[in-house]
């Protein structure tokens, strides 16, 4: 679809400005809707958990309270941005765009459906790894350049505990690979062709449970969330920020919460494939749902059980955290990688052959 | 041995985690509670303390003789009466202010008087922007309550049989 408009525009254009064009309407086609899943997914996790505490959540904005994103947006934006005195004025500026940037960036090398890809990179598994490393530094600068206890204990916590789950997380994503034969995630999907059975969800079962426990930890989510912990440092690393900079965190968060749930649905549950693939009659039935609708479906799925985790869990201490990540997800995901190696050499079931 | 396997299926099974998943995933269906106040609201119940009010006897007669008791029995001294002799020789108030700032709708100075002159309706809807309307002077307590008058009445008659 690009590459038609790209030739149209070099046909009166010169041809680096019709790639910048291009590249730059591809990015804002990617980037905006995202922004738009965020705004209403802060709806929807304030209208999830209202219900789970048999309240109603926000309903005086709009009808049902759908355009309450907006006003909150508004607010954000209209909300002075304060620098303490004793803050590093860069580095405090710095610091919500390194934790958006990577956030926004990963979005590169997720495909959509097939062949719904912005750059379609061999090594996009380790692309979506790398990058989403960079955004502890968003961290950690936001920490540092507040010039404040809170908010730089809340920094030490969140930097040690990111940086101990990305170990899980990396090996769960050595099973997919192993089991996948490939980085790129579009064939990792193409892998998962031929119903359900053959999703990656049933041989890696427990790296299914590892990646998203350890995607909870990466966003800071709920049972994770001691970067924050409102009850002992108030608001953790973001203590100082407010109006549009606490919004770009806001957003960073968010933006990292559905990039966890669509590399989730992609690796272990089949990303765009209908799951009533090779069932006889619901094959055809469900055969108008567009690829795109089914991948929306599992990540809408996957972001429920986010706000339903929240809704639920109480906030892990934090050597309990600690000996979460070190002594049970990564001794369980090495095991896993021997277990999948295993599997591969006697070609068990559909997924090795 | 039996109970080490029955701990680590409980542990790696998550089953706890389930329980407590299931727990609000049931309160996510379940019929909510909030009243939306503006359009929706709750009883109230004839007894409810509100906005003071004056009343009056059906021929238009004031109530209150300036007996003083509810100013008396004002815990926060939100009462204040001034009385003089009238032309036709009775006791009547030449002053009555409640300080709505200090009063906390205890509801004795209704209970104290002798001749159901002060009453708290069931008015709570009111508020005082600014110093000075947060004293209720006698005129405007008549007022209020000449125009509050039916369901006041209907209110006390209700009570009735229990005070």
């Amino acid at each position: 679809m690009f590459d038609a408009l790209q030739a149209f525009l070099s046909t009166f254009l010169f041809e680096w400005l019709a790639i910048l064009i291009t590249l730059v309407i591809q990015t804002v086609v990617v980037v905006l809707p995202i922004m738009l899943v965020v705004a209403w997914l802060t709806y929807a996790e304030r209208k999830v958990i209202g219900f789970m505490q048999v309240r109603m959540g926000p309903n005086r904005v709009g009808p049902l309270g759908l355009l309450q994103p907006i006003a909150d947006a508004l607010k954000l934006m209209t909300k002075e941005v304060i620098f303490p005195d004793q803050a590093n004025k860069y580095l405090f500026i710095i610091a919500p765009i390194l934790a958006l940037a990577p956030a926004v960036a990963a979005w590169a090398v997720i495909p959509f459906a097939d062949g719904m890809v912005v750059a379609d990179v061999n090594a996009g598994l380790l692309y979506i790894l790398a990058v989403t490393s960079i955004i502890v530094y968003g961290t950690i600068v936001a920490g540092w350049a507040s010039n404040s206890k809170y908010a730089f204990l809340g920094a030490l916590r969140g930097s040690a505990q990111k940086i101990s789950y990305e170990i899980a997380m990396g090996f769960a994503l050595v099973t997919v690979l192993m089991i996948a034969g490939s980085m790129n995630l579009t064939d990792i999907v193409n892998g998962q062709q031929g119903g359900m059975l053959n999703w990656y969800l049933l041989p890696l079962l427990p790296m299914f449970f590892v990646y998203f426990i350890s995607g909870l930890a990466e966003t800071n989510r709920t049972p994770f969330d001691v970067i924050e912990g409102e009850a002992e440092i108030v608001a953790g690393f973001h203590v100082d920020y407010s109006g549009m900079t606490f919004g770009v965190f806001m957003l960073a968060e968010y933006a990292m919460m559905i990039l966890i749930s669509f590399m989730t649905a992609i690796m272990f549950l089949g990303g765009w494939l209908s799951p009533f693939e090779g069932i006889p009659f619901l094959e055809t039935m469900f055969s108008w749902v567009p690829q795109l609708g089914w991948l929306a479906f599992k990540v809408s799925l996957l972001l429920f059980i986010f706000l339903w985790l929240r809704a639920t869990f109480p906030r892990y201490r934090y050597d309990q955290l600690m000996r979460l990540g070190w002594k049970v997800l990564i001794p369980l995901t090495i095991l896993w990688v021997f277990v999948v190696g295993a599997m591969k050499y006697f070609s068990f079931g559909p997924w090795f052959n | 041995m039996g109970k080490f396997l029955k701990h680590q299926i409980k542990t790696w099974g998550l089953t706890e985690l389930f329980k407590g998943l299931s727990v609000t995933g049931k309160y996510f269906f379940k019929k909510k509670i909030t009243v939306r106040y503006p359009e929706e609201k709750t009883p109230i119940s004839p007894r409810f303390r509100g906005h003071h009010a004056l009343r009056r006897y059906e021929n238009g007669e004031e109530r209150c003789i300036a007996c003083k008791l509810c100013e008396a029995v004002c815990p926060a001294n939100a009462i204040t009466i001034e009385s003089e002799e009238r032309d036709d020789g009775s006791r009547r108030t030449t002053q009555y202010d409640i300080d709505m700032f200090k009063c906390i709708y205890c509801g004795f100075c209704e209970e104290a008087c002798p001749v159901d002159a002060i009453v708290e309706t069931r008015v709570f809807e009111y508020d005082f922007q600014e110093r000075g309307p947060h004293i209720q002077t006698k005129d405007k307590l008549l007022a209020f309550g000449d125009k509050h008058e039916e369901q006041i009445a209907a209110d006390r008659a209700v009570d009735a049989k229990f005070r």
